[in-house]
This record gives C-alpha cells, structure tokens and sequence, in this order.
C-alpha cells in the first residue's frame, strides 16, 4: 500500500511569485516524514505540490518532477483526481462537512468517489473511526452532525475521513495546531500506528512533536522575506536533533536564529 | 511613568452612576407627552410633525439626560441606541399602516367566492366578480418565469464563483450589473418588439420572458453572495479526497448554501410578482379564465389591482375589488417569504449535537 515518493527539482508559484525553489527529497514508505522550518518557508505549499492540490489554488503552477513509486505525478496524462485519491491530507484546521453526519463524513470519499459497495460502507466507517482512535467517542451519535463534536474529535473525525479511501500516502499540514495536549498526543499516537500501513509525511511547529513521531525530518528556510524557500536538508530524526550537517539547522532547533 | 496619568479612584469605581432599566420608556413617553403638548400649543395639525418632534425630543432628551447622569460615554452609547430605535420605529410605521389599510379595506369583500371565480361579464361598476384568472395568471406567469430564470441564475453563479476567471466572467458580471438596473417596462418593450417583428398577440409567455429577465440577474447576484460564503476549505477537503470539481459543487458547495440559494430565489419571485409594467404591455390582461399561458391574454394579479383602480374613480365595487385583490398579492408575497425563511432554517448547516 504505501509507496516512496521521490522529488526531484520541484519549484512552485504563485502567479509569479516563487515561494518554493528547487526541492529535492525522498520520502520513505511506512515512515514518517516531518518537515520543520519557519513561517513562510514553503511547507504548506511544498506539502500541496505532492498531492497536486497546489494547482487548485488560483495561479499555481508547479515545475519539476514528484514519483509516486515510478509514476510522475506531474506527468502528461496524470489525472490529478486519482492523484489524490492515492495521496490523502489532513488539514491545519478541522473541516468537517457541516451538512453531513459523522458517519456521512467518514463515507463521504467513498461516496462522492462512488466506488464503493453499500455492504461494505458500514464496515469501512467503523474500522476508519477505530484507525483514528475516535470510535468509543461517537459510535452512540453517529447519525449527529459532524460539527457538533470537539476540535480535536473533528480532527480525528478528519483523519478518520482522509484513510477511509484508502491511500497509499497521508499528508499532515499542522494537525495538532489547534488541539489540547490530550487530543494532540492521541493523534500522535494515531500516527505511529498509521506508518504501519501509510507513507505520512507531516508539517509542524512543535520540534517535540518532530522529534517525538518523525523518522526522518526535513528543513526548510528562507534567505530572506521575498526569497523563495528552499530544502536546507533532510536526515534521519536522531542526526537532525543531535548533529545536524548544517549549521543554520542547528540553530533553528536550539532557538538561535537571526 | 505611565502610572501617573491614571487618576487615582476609590473603591467601587468600576459601577459607575447608571440610569434606571426603565428610563428609556420614561423619555420616550415624556418626550411623545411633550410634542403633543408643543403640537397643541403650536397649532401643528399634520400628526406627522408631532411624531418628528417626539423623534428628535427623544433622541436629544435620552442624550442631554445620560450626560448629566452616565457621562459622556456612555451618553454617546445610549444615542447610538436611541437613534436605532427611531429610525426603526420610521421605518416600521409606513409598513404597519400599509398593512393595516390593505387589510381593513380589502376583507370587505375577500372572501371564497371572490378567490374561486373570475370577473367574466361583471361590469366594472357593478359588485362581484373575482380574482380566481388572474391568480391563476399570476401563478403561471410567475412560475413559468421562474423556470427559466431560476436554473439560468444559478448555474451563470456557480460558474461565476467556481470556474470564472478571466475576461469572460467580467464581461458576465457586468452584464448582470447592466440587467439589474433595466426597468421593468423596457424588459417589456424588449420582449414586445420582438413580439411585434413576429406578429404575435399578447400572451402570458411573452410576459413570463419579460418577468425572467428581471428576475435573472437578482438570482445571479444573491446565489454569488452565498456561494461566496461557502468556506474554501471545505472545496479543498472534498478536493484532497480526489473528488472531481463538479460533484464537490454539486454535493459539497451546493447542499451547503442550498438554503441561501433557495430563499434569494423565494425573494426574487416575491419581487416579479408584483411586476405590473410588462405584463401590462404584453399579457393585456383578461376578464374571463384563460389556463393557457402560450396561446391567448391572461389576467394577472398586480394588473388587475391596476385596471380595478384605475376604472373605479376612488370609490365603489372596483375599488374595493382592487383592494382585496391586493391583499390577496400581499399575502401571496408573505408567504413565499415565510416559506423562504422555512427553507433557510431547515437547510442550514446544522451545528448542535
Ligand atoms: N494562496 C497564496 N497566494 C499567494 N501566495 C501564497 C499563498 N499561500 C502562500 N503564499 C506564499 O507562499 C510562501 C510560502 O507559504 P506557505 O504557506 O507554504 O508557508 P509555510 O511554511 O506553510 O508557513 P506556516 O508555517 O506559517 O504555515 C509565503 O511567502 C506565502 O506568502
Ligand atoms: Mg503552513
């Protein structure tokens, strides 16, 4: 199921403002991938290059080559739907469909897909819930709107949303932003059981939480305001947190920077 | 020291000196008791100059007497709020006593038989006769409009708010600026001239033509707003689960506005269906029942209440057929609001557990 992605010389815009230059990387299947780096660096947008979800945002354009195994996601022909089904994410803030219930939101990938077997649609609910550590919480309710839960179930509730289609890759743009140490240690929980059976790549602010999930981390830094971003390196977790190659790492993760 | 420039106060300064609840009630009726007295007094007749001064001695007492009592601050809040009251009771005044003529004059003769039965050879003159072909013109007219104009109104929104970009959605927008402002009898004129190059009687159709394009671009425009107001991030969920665009409109962004969507198209029926200009040119108008819309002159309601009126020389059987009949519009219009405002509750986004 999980599969290695392989950039190679990704650049991204806005209109024609570059906000990522020349991104190179590997990301491992069943690991665990954080990217860290300061605000306006390019995370987000580099996180939407891999599932073409950058396109949608209106003047995106992406230059460069994204493998997903073999298969260039940018590649003539690419459909960027299935691109998506196959490459999954997870959002900074929970976005629940407000006119749907729990279970509606679960099923919903399924359903608007409409690949699915009416059988089989109460089972895959379940065990999606039960994935993202959220069924105990709502199996009396899940006919009850979707937004009617917490912040950190409607995030689960999301989670829980994104592998219910199964893909091969889960991406995280911040998803324990908004959260209680509780909610947010669930979810940390969740994505160590997940690696098992995904590719999980994850942005965050929190270097406890890199250090703490991640088995490769990746940073990202600007120049300058108006630079574009780049990759600065990309190491097993350890080595970044203990002995990073470069010194602008070394003191972003102690707080020394400027 | 920044310290210094706060004046030092003893306890219980946080409660300052507060106007009882019930001044507000004490102002207004002192301030109506003064202005009728000055009315009085003055020799003012019109009832209208006694409520404006009441207005203005109100506002300036509620402000004169929150300073000398609250201070300055809160004067200023109590005036705002005064001044809210005022210009809501000014707007409400003109509604309540337009209801309140339309109700008192038209039940004189509403009743079953007037609703149920047309004026067929009752004389403009002579008592009787009914409304039942031109609500029944209206109902086609207006409904046949709304065929048209509704899913045209919605689907050029979605395109705007969705896939607009470019030339070609501000050359759309504009037109729809363009066709909010044409007036009700040029819509007319339009679909008459074409009628005339054609050679063709009046018909209801025509006037349903006429009434869409009134009615196109207020669907446009409010459809737009609540389109807008869909979050992006919900397109973006429905995206990232490799959901194509059109069936994230059609089961995301649609069924989120929907009840939005439905009471701007409620409201812009309420407003065609009093539309009296075109139909006037192009449906003529029609005493005796005709259910087809595109063959033949139909009656409807607002031109009815026009031709009744403008035969009845202010008094007598039409005039107060008239009357009825426009209760009967108003209640008509009423109803598509409640039913709007029914659709909004229940279609909204629902958030309680
Ligand atoms: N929709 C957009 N339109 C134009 N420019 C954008 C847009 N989104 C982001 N940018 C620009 O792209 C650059 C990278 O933004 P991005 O959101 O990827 O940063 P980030 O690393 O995720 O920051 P944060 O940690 O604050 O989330 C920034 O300079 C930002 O101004
Ligand atoms: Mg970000």
């Amino acid at each position: 199921m999980a599969k290695r992605i392989d950039v190679s010389g990704l650049t991204a815009y806005y209109g024609s403002h570059k906000a990522i230059e020349d991104i190179s990387m590997t990301v491992e299947p069943r690991s665990v991938t954080a990217f860290i780096g300061p605000s306006g660096c390019g995370k987000s947008t580099f996180l939407r290059t891999l599932n073409r979800m950058h396109e949608v945002t209106s003047g995106g354009r992406v230059e460069g080559k994204v493998l997903l195994d073999d298969e260039d996601l940018y590649g003539a022909g690419i459909d960027p739907v299935s691109v998506r089904r196959e490459v999954g994410m997870v959002f900074q803030r929970p976005n629940p469909f407000p006119t749907m219930s729990i279970f509606d939101n679960v099923a919903a990938g399924l359903r608007l897909n409409g690949n699915y077997k009416k059988s089989e649609l109460s089972d895959i609910v379940e065990r999606s819930l039960k994935g993202a550590n959220l069924w105990n919480e709502v199996k009396d309710r899940l006919n009850k709107p979707g937004s009617g839960l917490s912040g950190g179930q409607q995030q689960r509730l999301c989670i829980a949303r994104a592998i219910a289609v199964e893909p091969n890759v889960l991406l995280m743009d911040e998803p324990c932003s908004a959260l209680d140490p509780i909610s947010t240690l669930a979810i940390e929980d969740l994505i160590g059981e997940l690696k098992e059976r995904f590719t999980i790549v994850i942005v965050t602010h929190n270097m406890q939480q890199a250090a703490r999930v991640s088995d490769r981390t990746a940073f990202f830094n600007l120049a300058a305001v108006g630079q574009p971003g780049k990759l600065v390196e990309i190491d097993d977790t350890e080595r970044i947190f203990s002995n990073p190659s470069v010194q602008a790492t070394e003191d972003y993760i102690s707080g020394r920077f400027g | 020291m920044s310290t210094a420039t706060i004046t030092p106060k003893g306890p219980g300064t946080l409660r300052g000196a507060r106007l009882p609840k019930w001044s507000p009630y004490a102002i207004a009726a002192g301030s109506i008791a003064l202005a009728v007295g000055i009315g009085l007094a003055g020799g003012l007749h019109s009832r209208v100059q006694w409520g404006l001064i009441a207005a203005i001695l109100y506002v300036v007492g509620t402000y004169a007497i929150a300073t000398a009592v609250e201070g300055k601050r809160q004067a200023k809040d109590r005036i705002a709020t005064s001044l809210v009251w005022v210009a809501f009771l000014l707007a409400v005044i003109p509604l309540a006593s337009l209801v309140w003529s339309t109700v008192a004059r038209g039940l004189k003769v509403l009743d079953v038989y007037f609703l149920t039965h047309s004026m067929g050879v009752v004389a403009d003159t002579e008592p009787g006769g009914g409304i039942y072909h031109a609500i029944l013109g209206t109902l086609e007219q207006v409904g046949l409009a709304t065929v048209i104009a509704a899913p045209i109104g919605v689907l050029t929104a979605i395109y705007l708010v969705e896939y607009g970009r470019g030339r070609l959605s501000q050359a759309i927008t504009f037109f729809v600026d363009v066709m909010t402002g044409i007036p009700s009898i040029v819509a007319g004129l339009f679909i008459l001239s074409l009628m005339l190059m054609f050679d063709m009687q009046p018909f209801g159709f025509a006037g349903s033509l006429a009434l869409a394009i009134l009615m196109m671009p207020v669907v446009v425009r409010s459809t737009e707003e609540m389109l807008k107001l869909v979050p992006n991030e919900l397109r973006e969920a429905s995206l990232a689960l490799g959901v194509p665009k059109w069936r994230t409109i059609l089961k995301v962004v649609l069924p989120t506005s929907i009840g939005g969507i439905t009471t701007g198209i409620m409201l812009s029926i309420a407003r065609i269906t009093g539309e009296t200009a075109p139909v006037l040119l192009l449906v003529w108008g029609n005493a005796f029942i005709n259910a087809n819309p595109f063959e033949g002159a139909q009656a409807s309601l607002p031109l009815y209440i026009y031709q009744q009126y403008a035969n009845s020389a202010g008094s007598g059987a039409a005039y107060d057929r008239a009357w009825a009949a426009s209760l009967t519009l108003i209640a008509f219009v009423m109803l598509l609001n409640l039913v709007a405002r029914g659709i909004a509750r229940w279609k909204a986004p629902k958030t309680g557990r």
